[in-house]
């Protein structure tokens, strides 16, 4: 759009001065070369020097793309506008260009201008595509001068995308310190980690469900096995069914995935088998309802209703049903802990269940409730990458704050300018 | 074996995917990978339908409590499946019209079209709609001004409510432009946009690390439990 | 100040000496305190039915998220392309049907070519369904499918479907929703990929919707123009969105009449059809509904602060 009504302007100023017809001088050396930083072969940078008239004729220059060749096989040039750039300018990367192109996409788009019974002989499915580009100087009047024109150029692609340079650093760092201390619990240094009330409180549920007679319920969330969310839950899973297991008290598992209902089945069934009671496992107790969101939810709500568990636990991804499940949970007196990390849901459960696991609490919940060292110094490695985010912040806002305060007192401040400059690269390159 | 396999199919799809990122000549694979999920998600149905067959026929022949209910299901699951797969009432479509089936399984006015407009779209409107008596019954049991932080939590809630309708315009509408930011509407965007923003940025920072942190330990094998491995549990 | 003000006074000064005055007999205190979910089911069923059935609506006041949507959409010039994700089911359509009708009109009248696609849930074509049916063929009989609009249907795959078709469109939609090959339909022959959308539209009711949309189009690709309409619950977690990688959002009913003012404001006719006021008919129902909430919530602390009175003495 912007492309639009810069374009307008220019036509508009063209009308509007329409008497002048001063042509200007076009821009020369128009070279283009594959984009000088590392990137995945879709830009080409465009460099050239200024018309003669830059400082007094020319409004604006207009950069155009053309396809030049399909492989070997030459396309007549038909020139599509990319973006009109303001005089001064002297280069420009066009983007979102093509390296190959499928036959198929040929035969839709191309058919007119290529002989596609000459590219089919090839038994080729895919052709590189090859580009020119023309810049023409635009006069303040709209004249427009003589074309510049590039040889055909294909863009390439490196082996690694340059842009994602600083993303690589932060992985790096972040799964570096995880890694590292990994291996510093495994050295036997010792660790700890707050308590967590909604954890310590599972013993205590599926005890009560037993005491009582009733069963236990467990919702791995309504996502599939694709989901991180339903991953936690199904770690979560493999210690609560450890406890029923041991306590012989009754775990339900009704699943809104074919997949989760394959994966909690193994859970299950290694959890029972850990706990010393491979017989009481039943594997009919794990069963799939529907991929439907509030299908699933009437048949959970029903069977809630109606056999009365004691202990309700809602682990994983959940959307609109979470208030529908643990209110329903909450009028049959069944003790809930809940675990998402879905933020719109958790006021929901924190209202209606006895415990919540709050983002992170339940992502680290796999790791509490084994209490191996291994997972522990993974919640520790998970701490650095907090730090780095908070140093981030800080720094950011104390630079940009500083800029502004600077730039305030004295505009044009080269210190000021500077600072500005650091937080602009901060989020426009190290955090895009 | 059983567990080896897993956790190095686990392992090397991880990393590569992970690598795949930064490298352009492998970004195709997570949107391939993406489509093996769908596949085997596909698959799956199978699998599950299967299973929702089964209980609900073991129910219905023991006589199992509340065994009227799986009947109910038994019989909406193969109807639908019936008419939607069958395409009843179809009519073939324009492009093809000798190829009775070459129609869209849910034409206006087929079968299926019918059991989606007036069954399947008012019941989960319904369901959805549950919602509204559920909150109503949850805020009276869960706001209480225990202390300072829930009569803060109470007062925002009252802004935000009273916003979120005519009532906020209608109640400060008196206040004049240059209080503008005091009146109730306002206020609720400003609630919603600066404290609401501010807080959801902590927790969804906090998620984002706990995301990748998990991930991690899956890949790596730290974390196996959902294999129904005992290695990490107590 | 004004009488709304006054009425509010009465009515809570009034309404505070009724709770304190019952909740001091034992009677009404154990009653309140013990209160069976039904009968507040019962007073939410009648705080919605009632200004439904009686037609109860109010004035709106657009706010500058609703404004920043109309303009954005105002901003394109006809022929621009939009694509139109309708991220809901019927479940949602209570909340997010008006707001979809209101896009599509608005849409019409500009003279946007119309791309709609759906990566929620399967049902989600027949939500496009309904916005062609009740609106392009009810309303602007004129424009034609293929040339001015089309309904690309439901892909599988959540985010990954938005991976794909922001670099390649054809690699997920070789047909339309109705099995035409897209070679075939006149508006999809110079669409490579959704780069080339002047503006995306999403109306989302959860997952795979707005934030994938962020995520996986408006955030790697910055020159890609969002807008959306979501769910009452979801949007206060869209704010950290906008206005970068969000220009403007729609949040539920409240969103949808505000922006239909707009729209109608501008576009509407003297008498507009019943159907592009949905927004403000349901904003009647909602305001009851939060008045009975607030209400709740009074009488609950009342009856809390009584037992806590009862506990002392």
């Amino acid at each position: 759009m912007k492309l639009h009504l810069f374009a307008l302007s220019v036509v508009f100023t063209s009308l509007g001065d329409a008497p002048a017809t001063a042509t200007p001088a076009p821009a020369s050396n128009l070279i283009a070369q594959d984009h000088r930083k590392w990137d995945d072969g879709t830009r080409i940078d465009l460099a050239w020097d200024l018309s003669a008239d830059d400082e007094t004729l020319v409004a604006a220059y207009r950069i155009s793309k053309a396809l030049a060749r399909f492989g070997d096989f030459q396309v007549p040039l038909k020139f599509e506008l990319v973006e009109i750039v303001k005089a001064g300018t002297g280069e420009y990367t066009v983007a979102d260009l093509a390296r190959k192109i499928r036959l198929e996409n040929i035969k839709t788009k191309y058919a007119d201008i290529v002989d596609i019974e000459s590219l089919e002989a090839t038994n080729q499915k895919t052709f590189p595509v090859a580009y020119v580009f023309q810049i023409v100087a635009v006069g303040r009047d709209g004249a427009t001068s003589a074309a510049a024109t590039t040889p055909p150029i294909t863009p390439t692609m490196e082996w690694f995308d340059g842009g994602r340079f600083w993303f690589l650093i932060i992985v790096v760092i972040f799964c570096g310190a995880v890694i590292f201390f990994i291996q510093l619990a495994r050295g036997g240094r010792p660790l700890k980690v707050r308590k967590i009330a909604g954890l310590e409180a599972i013993d205590e549920a599926v005890g009560r469900a037993t005491e009582m007679g009733r069963s236990c319920l467990y919702i791995p969330g309504i996502l599939d096995m694709n989901d991180i969310q339903t991953i936690a839950g199904i770690n979560i899973l493999a210690r609560v069914a450890k406890t029923a297991a041991s306590y012989d008290a009754k775990l339900e598992v009704p699943t809104s995935r074919s997949l989760v209902m394959a994966t909690a089945r193994e859970t299950v069934q290694g959890a029972f088998l850990a706990a010393g009671h491979p017989d009481a496992y039943r594997k009919d107790l794990i069963y799939y309802v529907t991929d439907e969101q509030f299908g699933y939810v009437a048949y959970v709500q029903g069977m809630m209703v109606r056999e009365k568990p004691a202990a309700c636990f809602y682990m994983g991804a959940f959307f609109a049903e979470s208030l529908i499940l643990a209110e329903t949970g909450n009028s049959i007196g069944a003790i809930q802990v809940a675990g998402t990390a879905m933020p719109a849901q958790l006021p929901f459960f924190v209202a209606a269940c006895d415990y919540t696991l709050i983002g992170e609490e339940f992502f680290a919940a796999s790791a509490y409730l084994s209490g191996s060292a291994e997972e522990l110094g993974s919640l520790k490695g998970q701490d650095v990458g907090k730090i780095i985010v908070g140093l981030g912040i800080i720094i950011g806002v104390i630079m940009l704050s500083a800029a502004s305060v600077i730039l305030d007192g004295s505009p044009g401040s080269p210190f000021g300018t500077a600072l500005l400059n650091a937080v602009e690269y901060l989020k426009q390159v190290i955090l895009t | 074996m059983k567990r080896l396999i897993p956790l190095w199919i686990t392992a090397i799809a991880g990393i590569v995917l992970i690598a795949s990122y930064f490298v352009p000549y492998a970004q195709g694979l997570g949107e391939l990978t993406s489509i093996w999920f769908d596949i085997l998600a596909g698959f799956a149905f199978i699998l599950g339908g299967g299973n929702l067959l089964k209980v609900h026929l073991k129910k219905v022949s023991d006589k199992a409590a509340g065994w009227g209910y799986s009947v109910i299901l038994l019989a909406s699951f193969l109807i639908t499946l019936f008419v939607g797969l069958g395409k009843i009432g179809v009519h073939p479509s324009p492009d093809y019209p000798d190829n009775s089936w070459s129609g869209v399984y849910n034409e206006v006015g087929s079968p299926f079209w019918w059991l989606y407009e007036y069954a399947f779209k008012p019941l989960t409107a319904t369901m959805f709609a549950m919602l509204a008596f559920y909150i109503a019954s949850a805020s009276f049991r869960a706001f209480r001004a225990k202390n300072v932080e829930a009569v803060l939590l109470l007062g925002t809630a009252f802004i935000i409510l009273l916003g979120r309708t005519f009532a906020g315009v209608w109640l400060t509408s008196w206040l004049p432009e240059s209080l503008s930011g005091l009146k109730i509407e306002n206020l609720s965007v400003y609630i919603m946009q600066v404290f609401n923003t501010a807080g959801s940025r902590a927790i969804i920072i906090g998620i984002a690390l706990g995301i990748a942190s998990t991930s991690l330990k899956v890949i790596l094998g730290v974390d196996r439990s959902y294999l129904g491995s005992a290695r990490s549990e107590p | 100040m004004n009488v709304a003000w006054a009425w509010t006074i009465l009515v809570v000064v009034v309404g505070a000496s009724l709770v304190v005055l019952v909740t001091r007999r034992e009677q009404t205190y154990r009653a309140l305190k013990d209160l069976d979910r039904r009968w507040i089911f019962l007073l939410m069923l009648l705080a919605v039915a009632i200004p439904i059935l009686g037609e109860l609506t109010f004035p709106e006041k657009p706010t500058g998220l609703a404004k920043a949507v109309f303009d954005e959409i105002e901003k394109l010039e006809p022929g621009d392309k939009v694509l139109m994700a309708w991220d809901y089911d019927p479940a949602s359509e209570g909340e997010l049907g008006p707001m979809a009708t209101a896009f599509t009109y608005h849409c019409c009248k500009k003279g946007l070519k119309m791309y709609y696609m759906t990566i929620f849930s399967p049902v989600g074509p027949q939500m496009i369904e309904d916005a062609i049916e009740h609106v392009i063929k009810a309303d602007f009989p004129h424009l034609e499918y293929g040339v001015d609009y089309v309904n690309l249907g439901y892909k599988s795959g959540y985010e990954g479907v938005i991976k794909v078709i922001v670099s390649n469109i054809r690699e997920l939609y070789t047909t339309d929703h109705y099995g035409k090959s897209v070679q075939d339909i006149p508006m999809m022959r110079d669409v490579r990929n959704i780069q080339q959308m002047d503006l995306i539209i999403n109306v989302s009711a959860g997952y795979a919707g707005l934030k994938e949309w962020v995520l996986f189009a408006a955030t790697p690709y910055p020159d890609l123009t969002l807008v959306a309409g979501v769910t009452g619950v979801m949007a206060p977690q869209q704010y950290p969105y906008i206005p970068e990688q969000l220009r403007g959002l729609l949040g539920a009913i409240k969103g949808a009449a505000e922006y239909e003012k707009l729209v109608l404001d501008k576009y509407g006719d003297e008498d507009p059809d019943p159907k592009y006021l949905k927004g403000k008919q349901r904003m009647g129902p909602q305001l009851i509904a939060h008045m009975l909430i607030i209400v709740l919530i009074i009488v609950a602390n009342f009856v809390y602060f009584a037992g806590k009175r009862r506990e002392r003495a």
